[in-house]
């Protein structure tokens, strides 16, 4: 637990890699998971004489982002190189943007922790290009180098140092990937190194108004894992003031296994990027109508779609905001609303069951292998009485395994509810005639007891009896 | 017939009257190879055997009555950091010893689809960083003119070999007068385009601010002609301009009643040699005969420009010679425990001393506390340079000045000594900083028989005035008709 007496405050770079067909500066595909060096070519390889052509989608995809997080848009920009040798940045420098980044001046809206809203300032957006991956090989004890990434273009959202704990920084985060999704500017897979932060720490006394030193952890891919670094090294922190120390500044690597943070490298050893504008690039100059024309095209934003589903389908305000964090979702939720009418029930099962089935899988709504009509269906069967609840998560499990129409799948499992009342009173009769202790109870009072049989006759047809004739059923028994 | 001394265009008309035939030509080039080049060194690589194959298959085309371009058959050589798939592009250093480009350079490309001919790729200083060629790792290449002098650099092969009549014509590349100044030291024609006239794409970087890839010839319609070839928008170089081609012949009329001359008088000033001086002024009574106006005038801002030059240009160089890292290409040492001596070790091994210094040099200028002295400064003095050249032109067509201080010098008069060596370009790089066009064409000997190089600076994209310029002063002056190399030993 945090020192009551400290003030966290958290400052993001997040980046996020923009779905672009090709790469930044070259024509090569930019697809995931291809066979290492086998998309690449002169200019991504940085071959000799090779030069760099800046594709202009990236450069709209970023002015969409900056659009749609408040930010200014420039229309005098430019590209710069930052200047480092490491075997992944085949150039020995990546062009990125210095002092003159596209986007500005922009802030995101999230609740706070007592629920008011809060802006978090964005300093600025800015694009350049990723690098490779270094691919430790343990037969021979060296690395290879995969260029496939080396060129997939990024955006670098920086934000204000205006976080102030670890659950803001969450729902920091999840607005900001709901945003890039919603404006289909990027797939945000985080698995896939798609969307990443680095994390800046500093603590200071609660009151004072300077800044402590920061610590910045680089590279970090899991909101689970942000939250606990920045848990543990505020708690470092802290204690090294405690014990009358000083914070160093430095670049730290979160390890999630140990649960700690680990120094790369401080102050001294910090490197110089030797930055200066990229003479093999014209600057970036966009026309007002270039930026209005891309304002006006804008999709529905997560916050608007949120106050539209408190509106229209009298969702509560949390379960509109947890559908909207996800354009996936969210998408999914409007097809089959559509489809089966039943907002509330088809809101309940993708907050609940099938939420929860992503989280224990690891998966992205966007990797949700049914279809919303399958849903829908679900919903309709139980609807109308052809199976339970209880029956409905378990066809849920099964869409995840096996996605096809639920209607077949109940009838594969023979998972269809019984509502033939002479096969429910066959099995109440059974169920009182073993549990005569229970009718005792249930006679003397404790209304607990009528649970326990429904229960009991549940497990006896595996969850196919109809719950409300079984106990309808049972009370009239027991009234006997 | 001396095939070997005739201009490209006379020998485009000898093909088309079928008074020679590509064979022939290639022929009579590569026997001249066989018995200059281990004089002159201009060569890191020839192809005399592949080439003679092309001229008979593009002899046979012709014959068969295919559709083939003017120059088809006609040989070229290629300046070694300009990229050719399948060939050995080193420049001239042990770093790229044994880099064969995957690739195609844009020019590359315009010159096979012509159906030139490679001949071969010609020595420079390593990376193109210097101005005598005796930078480059492989050979000291000489000038035709007295074999114990620099050529000039650092397109001193390609000067070299056109000047001894090893290649009819051959590109060469310009970041502060390493088309023009070896023009001069070797009495040839080198045009430097304005930067953005010809694509980058496939020039090995030295400082991409200023690189430009230009004609060095034998006379200033040859020169007119490659750049017809070469320029150009291309897509895979965003500084290249979009503009209309153009053909550059059709400019070269002599015709320069009324044209105004611009003398910019600090050029003239100290440090001038003074048959250098007097070549010059003779030049210019020549342009007044000739009808154009001369009048001097102040460029005051160009004595910053060397400065403000070595600043961008190295500042530039250390970024672009990063991707040299021995990772995918290029040399890799063999002495190597961890990342960092495998960067160290490969790059203190694959570099000169020259490549070395300037990249420690503009590794300094851009790092953070010198920034703002060194790098933003020039930059600031870049734009002055511009102005101020923006102000002469509107009142001179032309400005003239000497391409270099001096004649060509001795070989390892000043290899030892960088700033010397630095000077060497003080009339050529406030034309690079500016992004202008200018052309060297030889306007005299001295006493002894060294070629003297004037160099006439033209408004962006005003190639044409400053080829005319110079081919006036050619037809009257008839420098070619008068002066020969000596090979002299």
């Amino acid at each position: 637990m945090l020192n009551e007496n400290y003030e966290l405050i958290i400052g993001l770079e997040v980046h996020a890699e923009l779905s672009t067909k090709t790469k930044i500066f070259c024509s090569c595909p930019t697809e995931f998971g291809a066979e290492p060096n086998t998309h690449v070519c002169p200019v991504c390889m940085a071959m000799p004489g090779a030069l760099p052509v800046l594709n202009e989608k990236v450069v709209e995809y970023a002015v969409k982002a900056g659009l749609a997080t408040n930010c200014q848009i420039s229309q005098n920009s430019k590209n710069d190189r930052k200047n480092y040798f490491y075997p992944d940045t085949p150039r020995a420098y990546q062009i990125s943007q210095f002092d003159k980044p596209l986007c500005e001046h922009g802030y995101i809206e999230i609740d706070d922790d007592k629920g008011n809203p809060k802006k978090i300032g964005i300093t600025r957006i800015h694009i350049e290009d990723d690098a490779g991956k270094l691919n430790h090989n343990e037969f021979s004890g060296g690395s290879l180098v995969d260029l496939n990434r080396a060129g997939v273009p990024l955006i670098e959202i920086v934000s204000e140092p205006d976080l102030r704990t670890s659950e803001e920084v969450d729902k920091y985060l999840k607005k900001l990937k709901a945003i890039l999704e919603y404006i289909e500017v990027s797939d945000c897979k985080m698995q896939e190194g798609s969307f990443r932060a680095d994390v800046n720490v500093s603590v200071r006394k609660k009151g004072e108004s300077k800044f402590g030193t920061r610590t910045e952890t680089k590279n970090m891919s899991s909101f689970r894992a942000i939250t606990r670094e920045i848990e543990y090294e505020a708690n470092r922190q802290i204690e090294i003031l405690e014990n009358g120390g000083k914070v160093e500044q430095e670049t730290l690597r979160w390890d999630d296994i140990s649960g700690k943070t680990f120094s790369m490298r401080n102050k001294e050893d910090a490197e110089d990027y030797r930055y200066f504008p990229e003479p093999d690039l014209v600057a970036i100059k966009l026309s007002k109508e270039y930026i209005e024309n891309i304002k006006n095209n804008l999709p529905e934003m997560p916050e608007s779609r949120k106050s539209r589903y408190m509106e229209e389908f009298k969702l509560s305000e949390k379960d509109a905001r947890l559908l909207t964090n996800s354009k996936y979702l969210s998408n999914m939720f409007e097809s089959a609303e559509k489809i089966c009418g039943n907002s509330k029930a088809v809101a309940n099962w993708l907050l609940s069951d099938i939420s929860r089935i992503l989280n224990e899988k690891e998966m992205e709504p966007s990797e949700i292998p049914f279809e919303a009509e399958h849903l829908a269906k679900l919903i309709e069967l139980i609807d109308k009485g052809t199976i339970s609840s209880a029956i409905g998560k378990k066809v849920v499990e099964e869409l995840f395994i096996n996605p096809k129409n639920p209607e077949d799948i109940i009838k594969e499992k023979g998972w269809i509810q019984i509502s033939d009342e002479g096969a429910i009173k066959e099995v109440v009769m059974k169920i009182l005639e073993n549990n005569p202790q229970s009718i005792a109870d249930y006679k003397a009072g404790k209304d607990r007891a009528l649970g326990f049989l429904v229960g009991q006759a549940m497990k006896e047809t595996k969850g196919k009896a109809n719950p409300q004739m079984l106990n309808k059923m049972f009370l009239e028994e027991l009234k006997k | 017939m001396n095939i070997t001394n005739l201009t490209v265009h006379e020998l485009v008309e000898k093909m088309k009257n079928k008074e020679l035939t590509s064979e022939e030509i290639t022929k009579a080039y590569v026997d001249r190879i066989n018995n200059k080049e281990p004089d002159v060194n201009a060569f890191v690589t020839t192809l005399c055997n592949e080439a003679l194959e092309k001229a008979k298959e593009i002899d046979s085309k012709r014959e068969a009555g295919e559709k083939v371009s003017n120059f088809a058959g006609i040989p070229v050589g290629i300046k070694d950091n300009i990229c050719t798939k399948g060939i050995r592009t080193t420049c001239s250093s042990k770093m790229l010893e044994d880099f064969i480009a995957p690739y195609n350079a844009t020019v590359t490309e315009k010159l096979l689809k012509e159906d030139l001919i490679d001949l071969g790729k010609l020595n420079m200083d390593e990376f193109a960083m210097g101005a005598s060629t005796e930078y480059s790792y492989f050979k000291k290449t000489s000038n035709p003119w007295n074999l114990n002098c620099v050529p000039g650099g650092s397109s001193g092969g390609s000067a070299a070999a056109v000047a001894g009549e090893l290649v009819p014509w051959a590109l060469g590349s310009d970041t502060g007068g390493s088309i023009r100044q070896p023009a001069a030291f070797c009495g040839v024609v080198g045009l430097k385009p304005t930067y953005g006239l010809v694509s980058r794409y496939g020039l090995v970087a030295f400082a991409s601010s200023l690189d430009q890839i230009g004609p060095i010839t034998k006379d200033v319609t040859d020169a007119a002609m490659l750049l017809n070839i070469i320029a150009g928008h291309d897509e895979r170089d965003t500084t290249s301009y979009e503009i209309p081609k153009k053909d550059y012949t059709k400019a070269l009329n002599k015709n320069i009643k009324g044209l105004k001359i611009g003398v910019p008088k600090e050029f003239f000033a100290e440090g001038i040699n003074e048959e250098v001086k007097a070549k010059l002024e003779q030049a210019i009574e020549t342009y007044k005969k000739l009808g154009a106006e001369v009048e001097e005038f102040s460029l005051d801002i160009a004595k910053y420009s060397l400065t403000a030059y070595y600043i961008i240009a190295c500042a530039e160089a250390s970024s672009n010679l990063g991707r040299f890292d021995g990772i995918r290409y290029g040399h890799r040492t063999e002495n190597y425990q961890n990342l960092k001596e495998l960067y160290k070790n490969s790059r203190s091994e694959g570099f000169g001393a020259e490549v070395k210094r300037r990249i420690i040099l503009g590794t300094y200028v851009l790092s953070s506390g010198y920034y703002d002295a060194y790098y933003k400064k020039a930059q600031q003095v870049r734009t002055l340079v511009k102005n101020e050249f923006s102000k002469a032109f509107e009142k001179y067509d032309v400005i003239l000045t000497p391409t270099a201080p001096n004649v060509a010098f001795e070989m390892g008069t000043k290899s030892n000594n960088p700033l010397e060596m630095y000077l060497a370009d003080i009339c050529t790089v406030s034309v690079n900083i500016a992004g202008l066009p200018a052309i060297s064409i030889p306007c005299g000997v001295n006493g002894d028989n060294m070629p003297i190089g004037m160099q006439l600076i033209g408004n962006k994209f005003e190639e044409e005035k400053i080829l005319n310029t110079a081919y006036a002063f050619e037809q009257e002056y008839g420098f070619r008709e008068k002066y020969k190399p000596e090979f002299k030993k």
